[in-house]
């Protein structure tokens, strides 16, 4: 527990420091925006009612699906797309309250300010900003309470943040790296929370000394989230100034390893890296296509359905050759191989099954599947491939249950169903000594893990020549082991990164 | 000095104008009053000299000068207000309140706070004692004070009042009463205000003008409308009070006459 929390705590600084950076600019933004603007509205109460209906509408649109929004929207990923969502996000809660805050100055003060000679720009700045503060400071407070919190939520976009804790963490059932999230982000939001009340009281009653306290919360915040931009950029001065690589990474572990495992060869290789992990599926694909992200681990049969919008099925060298050619095509994305195992949908029986009945392929499981009850996941019954997997090998089943898919495996370990639909790298195979029969009339659709390059990197040959060395290098059980290291053994994703990469060497060498 | 001619503000097209065609002269020096009940239009008139309410028409000439062709900020700034809410600001100290109309004419700040101590002396305020409080930590009738010594920062030669003592104890209202009167004779001011207290109209003023319906109805010093030949409307309005002192001095005679 100990090492794993020290190698949590190794990584924050950087979450961290990206995470303040990404809220409090964000925060900031929405303040300078929607202060003058709230301001403004006041003067044209027909704008006011629906620039706030604007606003509100942006605040119904859940955080994630914002964040998502912006990346089509801006065509890129990362930094920029997160800190645009989140600053509409800070929208509404400053702008409702400068709004209320200003117009909820008592009439009779407005007419003693006009009286007396006040002009309007006076009565607003003079009047009715400074007691409109309190209010206007609430919502801004509000924003940075929400603001801190939804920017966990950056990483499928693939901007650092603390949620890169947090995704990993739920991928990979590491709980020691959710809650490490959790509270550095809650923690962050009390001191932003704390920092701006301080300068709202020391404001409204001159004290200089809260001031001083409140500018010098933000202040630290500030300095300690540039300290580790600062010491990586004299970091980067000194080796070379190339951009690093830029890796990505979807939100489950094996995506985790095969990307640490990328960086460590490229790193071996003298170049800098940068994973983005916990990317969503489309935003990674997109990313690639634009070069903003150099290289990631794609599924044949993921780009076949989703990207290349196929119905159908195809053999598998099919499927892949035409890949191929439509990445080039479409998008300069360049494939460099195979790795060499597929993940995919797989039957899986306990070894004692298996031995029993003498099965080794799903074809062996046909006569035998009246005795047997197979187990499954939500959807699986209502996918083509249930109905594929029937016709093809005339399969009919003694009986069938539906599980949540983290019980599944534990339900054929203990005998309460005979076969599974397992994911064919899932560690819990190792972990529960099951085994995978062959789909030998390819029922299932193929899932290839394939090394895809971005269009940039397509022409990197130094890149390409350290990673060709992992086409057709990691074979299915290879990654089912470090599957269950991760996700059984809790074992951290580097060193079970570090452990594959020797034993590919190992075995080219 | 200040000339309305023809005076008249609708608020809407329909209905009767809230103030119908008033013709009225204030002398230079002058203490007038204008007395009527609510909805007499007589707050609706005083508001229309700093343009606060803008006429429909009709004209005001302050020294001559038509108020509707200037700039609207730099009337106000030149006229004194004094407001019934008193409208202190709570996020300022008595001395900022006091001090603001110098501060927006731009007067040097170390002079404005001078100023302002002598008004605040003047209004019977110690600005060492009262200077940094917030207005929230002051009476009423202290509020009001700093509410006239604001009226009286900038120097101006015409002051308004809206019912200035009509959220003041009467007691406190009888001192403030009789201060005003010293300020307006000291300080040679041009006062216009507005009541509802005809008591505090006979006392302070130097004419008054009695408005009902939107209508100047009569105009005159205390004495001519106490005794002179007067529209129905204004009679009404002062033989209330003139039956009061009638039963007030029936009560003040020896008790033997009523025996016989």
């Amino acid at each position: 527990m100990n090492s794993q929390l020290s190698a949590q705590l190794q990584l924050l600084p950087e979450y961290l420091s990206a995470h303040i950076v990404l809220s409090l600019l964000a925060l900031a933004l929405g303040i300078v925006i929607c202060v003058p603007l709230g301001a403004f509205i006041t003067r044209l109460p027909r704008v006011q009612w629906l620039t706030l209906s604007i606003a509100g509408i942006l605040q119904t649109v859940p955080g994630i699906a914002l964040l998502a929004l912006m990346v089509p929207l801006l065509g890129m990923i990362g930094f920029i797309p997160a800190l645009l969502a989140l600053t509409l996000y800070s929208f509404l809660p400053i702008l409702r309250n400068s709004v209320t805050g200003i117009t909820e100055v008592d009439d009779a003060l407005i007419e003693a300010a006009t009286g007396i000679g006040m002009t309007d720009w006076q009565v607003l700045t003079k009047v009715q900003l400074p007691l409109a503060l309190p209010m206007i400071v609430a919502g801004i407070r509000t924003a940075a309470v929400w603001v801190v919190g939804t920017a966990t939520l950056a990483t499928p976009v693939g901007a650092v943040s603390l949620g890169n804790f947090i995704f990993a963490g739920l991928q990979t059932q590491n709980v020691t790296a959710i809650l490490v999230g959790c509270l550095a982000a809650a923690i962050l939001a009390i001191v932003i929370d704390m920092s701006i009340r301080a300068i709202e009281v020391a404001l409204t009653r001159r004290r200089v000394a809260l001031s001083i306290s409140g500018l010098a919360g933000i202040g630290l915040l500030a300095l300690a989230a540039l300290w580790q931009p600062l010491t990586a950029s004299v970091a980067n001065s000194d080796a070379e100034s190339d951009r690093p690589v830029v890796i990505g990474a979807k939100t489950f572990s094996e995506q985790y390893i095969l990307a640490e495992l990328l960086a460590q060869r490229l790193e071996a290789a003298g170049r800098s890296t940068s994973v983005r992990s916990g990317m969503g599926s489309i935003i990674l694909f997109d990313a690639l296509a634009n070069s903003d992200v150099d290289c990631y681990v794609d599924y044949t049969g993921t780009i076949w359905a989703n990207a290349m919008q196929r119905r159908g099925i195809a053999p598998r060298r099919a499927v892949y050759d035409t890949m191929v050619a439509w990445l080039d095509s479409a998008y300069g994305i360049h494939t460099l191989g195979p790795l060499g195992f597929e993940n995919t949908y797989a039957l899986a029986v306990r070894r004692e099954t298996a031995e029993q009945y003498n099965l080794q392929t799903i074809e062996d499981l046909t006569a035998v599947a009246g005795e047997l009850t197979i187990g499954s996941d939500y959807e699986f019954y209502d996918r083509p491939e249930w109905q594929r997997l029937q016709s093809t090998y005339n399969l009919e089943m003694g009986d069938r249950r539906t599980f949540d898919p983290t019980l599944m495996y534990q339900a054929v370990a203990t005998g309460d169903v005979d076969v599974i639909t397992a994911y064919s790298t899932d560690g819990r195979i190792i972990a529960f000594d099951l085994v995978v029969l062959e789909d030998t009339r390819q029922a299932f659709p193929p899932y290839d893990a394939v090394l895809l390059l971005s269009p940039d990197a397509s022409a990197d040959n130094r890149l390409i020549a350290v990673l060709k060395n992992l086409i057709d290098a990691v074979n299915a059980t290879r990654m089912r082991e470090a599957n269950k290291a991760v996700d059984i053994d809790q074992i951290a994703i580097d060193s079970v990164a570090h452990v594959l990469s020797e034993q590919l060497r190992g075995k080219g060498g | 000095m200040i000339e309305l001619s023809n005076l008249t503000k609708r608020f809407s097209a329909a209905g009767r104008p809230a103030v119908d065609s008033v013709f009225l002269k204030v002398q230079r020096g002058e203490f007038l009053v204008l007395l009527g009940a609510s909805g007499s239009g007589k707050t609706t008139t005083l508001k229309m000299i700093n343009r606060l309410i803008e006429p429909t028409s009709g004209e005001i000439r302050i020294n001559g000068q038509s108020t509707s062709t200037g700039d609207p900020v730099a009337l106000r700034r030149s006229i004194g207000y004094v407001f019934q809410e008193v409208g202190l600001f709570p996020h300022l100290s008595v001395r900022e309140n006091a001090g603001l109309p110098l501060r927006l004419v731009g007067t040097h700040p170390p002079e404005a706070d001078q100023r302002v101590d002598e008004l605040l002396a003047r209004v019977d305020l110690d600005p060492e004692e009262y200077g940094d409080r917030r207005p929230q930590e002051l009476s009423g009738g202290q509020r009001q004070r700093v509410g006239v010594a604001r009226a009286l920062a900038a120097s101006p030669s015409v002051v308004l009042m809206d019912e200035p003592f009509g959220a003041v104890d009467p007691i406190t209202r009888a001192g403030l009463q009789t201060e005003i009167k010293t300020l307006h004779h000291d300080l040679q001011l041009t006062i216009v205000m507005v009541t509802h207290d005809l008591f505090e109209a006979l006392l302070l003023a130097d004419r008054i003008g009695v408005m009902t319906n939107g209508k100047l109805v009569a105009l005159g010093t205390p004495h001519e409308l106490l005794t002179g030949d007067l529209h129905p409307d204004a009679r009404a309005l002062l033989s209330a009070p003139r039956e009061q002192i009638d039963r007030l001095s029936h009560l003040l005679t020896p008790p033997a006459d009523s025996h016989e």
